[in-house]
């Protein structure tokens, strides 16, 4: 099985690994879990540009990788309840792009 | 203890931030600009291209000096298949000419960091790592802002804090937007030897090109695909409706992957290696979602004020106009010391009276006919050119007029005369709408 060096990887981890982060000490990204148990078609596991949120069926509840946000915003909006809390990272963290 | 009032206080050193800054600190204003990234430019994504002449009012001759990559001189409109696609280019050799450059490619946490140096050598006070939380207000009135760790004071605020302009819902400018008023775009920058992008683009030495695509795997979807060609590094993203990716279920990530893997768009990039991928919104609203741009004491401009006109891909040089204007409204507002709304509404007059407005007013029912009309406009129509192409192109025994009957046959079958009858009465109103509006 040959070896092959995806220079431009598909998955999404991967794809994060070119960011760089100054992760905050706690999340700046709160969910309402209440909603969130509630809500069908969980949208923002899918729609977020950064694989931050992930549904755990086990424990029921909302899983937020804020390590990895790209603050685009689009959990706020797009959030069926429009329940998430959203707020910057506080200064001097989160994502700094160095391309942009 | 007197408290600290400084002329004007500006959140956000993004385009709109900066053009503000660099015109009230040559005018001899005290101006602190607030960033909340480590750096200007940390925290911006775009495609993408600045456009030349408007850039050029607020930093005279900066092709000399500043961080740009290509000089545009080709666009190219693609429209994509399943597996096949039509693609036609307009190329201007006129635009490599210093005096009638037309648009620069450039990366954003390069260029907005020339821009804000600008800003500095005239005299502004740039602060980074400062996250502003809120406005603050006396008698209704916008007087400072507030930031993680203390208080700023001034004669007037001028909000730039871009698309998710916290600031702007906080004071009650407008309620949160809805998902149709924004598209969230997802970029790669995939780094390729220089030689290598002048070959496959067919460019030469730092000229660039942009590509416009429509289709692919966003057939029948309100979202538009990008290129753009850098120095060393070709630039691939697109950007879809937020309430489109939101209804199918859709990771954008998989649609980028998807997307770089279309047979038209996939050799321009053999070979390539990821350098970074990002995301941000875009503004999609147009006109109609214009929050108010002024009260008293503060004005709100660029993305934060959802100027954006998306059909163009012009959302940086009318942050850059909006920053020129809010500066000179509020230059005028400190000779008079009135910083009054009705004094700040010399902001909007600006505006309107200059392609900003104008353009976005053109525009205002083009976003909602596209939503309305997305199957055939990104559907059905391109899918007929591609088919057409294909007939016209192909040898293969069949009879002329029986390639084109079977063309016209198909395409009746998917869609009725009376159907496109009504479709071109719609195409007519709308553009009927952009040129009497």
């Amino acid at each position: 099985m040959s070896d092959i060096k995806k220079l431009i990887p598909e998955h999404i981890d991967d794809k994060l690994f070119t960011l760089k982060y100054n992760a905050g000490k706690e999340t700046h990204l709160v969910p309402n879990q209440d909603d969130c148990k509630k809500c069908k078609d969980k949208p923002c596991t899918n729609f977020c540009p950064a694989h931050v949120y992930d549904w755990d069926a086990e424990q029921n509840k909302l899983l937020v990788g804020f390590e990895n946000c790209l603050e685009c915003g689009a959990c706020r909006i797009g959030c069926t309840y429009q329940s998430i809390s959203w707020k910057y990272p506080t200064a001097g963290c989160g994502v700094s792009f160095k391309h942009g | 203890m007197e408290r600290e009032v400084v002329d004007v206080v500006v959140v956000g050193a993004g385009p709109a931030g900066i053009a503000a800054a660099i015109t009230l600190a040559k005018s001899g204003k005290e101006v602190v600009v607030l960033e909340r990234g480590d750096y200007p430019g940390s925290k911006n994504v775009f495609g993408g291209a600045i456009y030349a002449k408007p850039t050029a009012e607020i930093f005279p001759e900066f092709w000399k000096s500043a961080p740009i990559e290509r000089y545009n001189v080709e666009h190219r409109f693609a429209l994509l298949g399943d597996n096949d696609g039509t693609v036609v280019g307009y190329r201007n050799e006129e635009h490599s000419e210093e005096g009638h450059y037309n648009s620069f490619s450039v990366l954003r946490a390069k260029w907005d960091r020339w821009c804000a140096e600008q800003a500095e050598k005239a005299g502004a006070f740039i602060v980074p790592q400062t996250v502003v939380t809120e406005l603050i207000k006396e008698d209704g009135k916008v007087v400072g802002v507030k930031t993680e760790q203390e208080e700023f004071y001034a004669r007037i605020v001028i909000v730039a804090d871009g698309v998710n302009s916290l600031l702007a819902k906080e004071a009650g400018f407008h309620p949160e937007l809805k998902p149709e008023s924004v598209a969230l775009g997802v970029k790669e920058v995939i780094k390729l030897p220089k030689e290598k992008i002048q070959d496959r683009f067919n460019l030469e030495g730092d000229s660039g090109v942009i590509y416009t695509i429509i289709g692919g795997p966003m057939q029948n979807m309100l979202g538009l695909g990008f290129i753009y060609t850098n120095i060393d590094s070709v630039v691939v993203g697109l950007g879809v409706s937020l309430s489109e990716l939101q209804q199918r279920d859709i990771k954008p990530y998989e649609l980028l992957n998807k997307f770089k893997e279309h047979p038209v768009i996939r050799p321009l990039i053999a070979g390539g290696e990821l350098l970074e991928y990002s995301a941000h919104l875009i503004p999609e609203g147009g006109f109609n979602s214009m929050p108010p741009l002024y009260t008293d004491g503060v004005m709100i401009a660029g993305d934060a004020a959802m100027l954006v006109n998306n059909i163009h891909w012009e959302g940086t040089n009318l942050a850059l106009m909006s920053g020129k204007f809010a500066a000179e409204t509020a230059i005028a507002a400190l000779e008079k010391e009135d910083f009054s709304a009705s004094s700040l509404s010399l902001y909007q007059k600006k505006l309107e009276e200059s392609f900003v407005l104008k353009d976005l007013k053109s525009y205002k029912d083009v976003m909602h006919f596209a939503e309305k009309n997305s199957n055939i406009l990104m559907g059905y129509y391109p899918k007929k050119v591609n088919d057409f192409f294909n007939q016209f192109i192909s040898v293969d025994g069949i009879p002329k007029k029986d390639k084109y009957r079977s063309f016209i046959g198909n395409a009746l079958k998917e869609r009725s005369i009376p159907k496109m009858i009504s479709d071109l009465v719609k195409f007519a109103k709308v553009g009927g709408g952009i040129l009497l509006k």
